[in-house]
């Protein structure tokens, strides 16, 4: 595939890991322990995992793979919250599909749907609009989820659904928001992580200024990293780099796809249809502040929270889950007692175990064979 | 003279409305037009003709062709029934065909059992069981029996097919228990191709996909690569679940590990394309005419040029080997130089958000 097949290519991979290693003889911390690199969001684990990234790296570093997977961080209760609005008579349910097999607190949305919910997987919140165009006698709720990434598609959906006054149009807002989950991870007592891979498509919606702080601030390194294998060597690369140097900065790999200041358009339309919440809970990590948007006052007929009643129930996560330590660098996924015993991709136990974005879920299916030789 | 005429010869019914209804599986006369008019006008074959309640099969003429007889059964839900590349009743005939010849099998005889959905257009059915009858030819078997049902609307989806095969194997080959490291993994060419046209036919996704469903009856392919290659270890055709599936099937039955290059796993770059769009995985996808060899390494020469002088086998590729490693593990060799597992797929294949 043309502009896809040069990002794979495997003697410039092979130069870059030559580059990489000198780079981290020259880093003395490596000598001490290894450099621990978060990839914060679930594409760039996904690449890692399937282009088998984490073997071909020097055992100096150790890469730690992030919250950034939407599907994984989402709570019980917002699954048992859909599963209800799915299941209400006259109810046309439209989500992505890896949401699909997110365990509730009594079961997931694929078991909704054999239990004769109608629930249908969509692409974008526009084919789901379309089903409500097709089926005005019926209330189509789109299940809005999904970082900075796809909350401007549910915005502009949002908007075309008041152009066109569709009134049986509904959006259940999971959306959440990035930096303030960054900062929780920055503020844990038992952080462990000497710098970032930043998130591609996150960062071309937001651009790279929120993220400054984490420099100037905390001053750790961050990349701003497309999701090909060879964008993520480089971005591990020139993480190695501003390390070596003694610098902090946010740096953008990936220039082809972020402009520095974002996409303008799509701010405007997430400015224009959400607001913050005071707080919202992360299967793993807790309740965040300010780390959810709902929909504005202006557009209430469009949320589906006000438009069904909701139990809106927490629902806590298993005591013994440790996926907030495998979020944060502190544990890696086969050291939690859970995985691979009680917690399997058949039935998740943690949010990292949901969808192959979340941690123990790739390290199950894909395997770390380097991590696990060295833990064997 | 008042006397009583002879029986008129029995003569094909005929259906003289659009759509199937509940009258045409009631067991009367318009399941009789029915049963006539879609199956046994196409089929065509004398064991059927008579419409007894069973084929009856003379016994010797089979055990002429070898020593064990081989018997199968799939049931096909497709949807949708018709595809680039394809129907329901080629797809039935090919499965079936299939499994038979991946067990070293020639196969002779099919039945076909249909479950048909009230309101279901009479051409359609005349359109699937004429190109059940057109890869039936081209495979050189015969239906000889077979059964159907109408049900209510919703009570099923269209059509259901069942197949049943039943095909004689010699002494030619057995699947050997155990695979020894060194053997080579060759499979007969693009990946994938089925579960794309599906996916991209289903509509519900909005892409328009030009791609055709590799559906084909293995079996002379089989039997050239097996002449060429007696020593063949094990051979799966990659129908559900794709390639990473029956290699994983493969794996564990043999306690050995598998590993597979990417840089010579054959794709189309349609699919590439598909796949990257959708979050899907090419190895998981469903194929139709794919089979995957495990060959020793001394018959490796002979298997790949008999299989890539077969018109269904050109473009097969040797994309593995056996190795002494994790027994029951399968890995790849990534196009990127690294490494990764290649397991086994938990439940369906999900389209990831980003």
């Amino acid at each position: 595939m043309k502009y896809i097949d040069e990002f794979r290519d495997r003697e410039k991979a092979a130069a870059l890991i030559k580059e990489i290693e000198a780079l981290v003889a020259e880093i003395p911390m490596a000598k001490e322990r290894p450099i621990h690199i978060m990839e914060v969001c679930g594409g760039h684990t996904h690449s890692i995992f399937r282009y088998g990234i984490e073997g071909m790296l020097p055992k100096e570093i150790e890469l730690v793979h992030g919250p950034g997977c939407p599907v994984c961080v989402l709570p019980m209760g917002r699954v048992d919250d859909c599963v209800a609005i799915a299941e209400r008579p006259g109810v046309i349910f439209t989500t992505f599909g890896d949401a699909m097999r997110v365990p509730g607190s009594k079961k997931s949305l694929m078991q909704a749907k054999a239990d004769g919910a109608d629930i249908r997987m969509v692409y974008s919140p526009m084919d789901a609009l379309e089903i409500a165009r097709k089926n005005p006698e019926r209330e189509v709720v789109f299940f809005g989820l999904g970082f900075e990434t796809t909350m401007p598609s549910t915005a502009l959906t949002v908007l075309q659904a008041e152009r066109e006054g569709i009134a049986n149009f509904s959006v259940f807002c999971n959306h959440i928001t990035i930096v303030p989950t960054l900062k929780a991870i920055l503020e844990s007592p038992d952080l462990n992580i000497d710098a970032f891979i930043g998130p591609g498509h996150v960062s071309m919606v937001i651009g790279t200024a929120p993220y400054e702080f984490i420099a100037s601030f905390y001053k750790k390194p961050m990349v701003v990293s497309g999701f090909e294998p060879l964008d993520v060597l480089q971005s591990i690369w020139m993480v190695l780099k501003q390390i070596k140097d003694g610098r902090a900065e946010i740096e953008n790999q990936y220039a082809r796809v972020v402009p520095d200041a974002g996409n303008s358009a799509a701010q405007d339309a997430v400015e224009k249809v959400y607001e913050l919440r005071d707080f919202f809970e992360w299967r793993g990590l807790g309740s965040i502040d300010h780390s959810g948007v709902k929909l504005r006052a202006a557009y209430a007929r469009y949320d589906a929270e006000l438009k069904f009643a909701l139990p809106n129930l927490q629902v806590a996560d298993p005591a013994a889950c440790q996926c907030g330590a495998v979020l944060k660098g502190v544990i890696k996924p086969w050291q939690c007692a859970l995985f691979g015993t009680a917690c399997t991709p058949e039935t998740p136990l943690g949010a990292l175990m949901v969808s192959s974005e979340g941690s123990c879920a790739a390290y199950y299916q894909y395997g770390g064979i380097k991590a696990q030789a060295g833990a064997a | 003279m008042n006397v009583m005429p002879f029986p008129k010869p029995r003569r094909l019914g005929k259906v003289n409305v659009p759509t199937v209804t509940l009258a045409h599986g009631g067991g009367g006369k318009a399941m009789k037009d029915l049963i006539d008019d879609v199956f046994v006008s196409a089929f065509d074959n004398g064991t059927l003709a008579p419409l007894e309640d069973q084929a009856r099969i003379d016994l010797a003429a089979v055990a002429a062709q070898g020593d064990r007889l081989a018997f199968t059964t799939d049931s096909f839900v497709v949807d949708p029934v018709v595809f680039p590349g394809g129907d329901i009743g080629k797809l039935a005939v090919c499965g079936t065909v299939n499994d038979l010849a991946v067990g070293g099998a020639r196969p002779l005889y099919l039945s076909c059992a249909a479950i048909i959905e009230e309101g279901v257009s009479l051409d359609l059915l005349r359109q699937i069981a004429g190109s059940m009858a057109e890869a039936a030819r081209d495979a050189g078997v015969g239906i000889v029996t077979g059964d159907t049902k109408v049900v209510h609307k919703g009570a099923c989806d269209k059509l259901f097919l069942t197949t049943t095969g039943v095909g004689v194997s010699g002494k030619v080959w057995n699947s050997a228990p155990s695979r020894r490291p060194g053997d080579m993994v060759l499979v007969n060419g693009l990946l994938g191709d089925h579960g794309a046209a599906i996916l991209g036919a289903r509509g519900d996704m909005a892409l328009e996909s030009p791609i055709e469903s590799d559906c084909a009856a293995l079996h002379g392919l089989i039997e050239a690569l097996l002449a060429a290659a007696p020593g063949t270890r094990a051979l799966r055709d990659a129908t559900r679940g794709g390639l990473a599936t029956v290699l994983n099937e493969i794996a564990d039955a043999s306690d050995t590990e598998i590993e597979i290059d990417e840089t010579t796993t054959p794709i189309r770059e349609e699919v590439k394309g598909f796949c990257e769009i959708l979050g899907l995985d090419p190895l998981y996808l469903a194929n139709e005419g794919k089979v995957a060899a495990v060959v020793p390494p001394e018959e490796a020469d002979a298997a790949l040029s008999a299989m890539q002088a077969h018109p269904l086998g050109a473009g097969t590729r040797i994309i593995g080997t056996v190795k002494d490693g994790e027994p029951g593990r399968v890995t790849m060799r990534t196009v990127f130089g690294g490494r990764r597992i290649v397991d086994m797929l938990v439940g369906e294949q999900l389209p990831r958000i980003c």
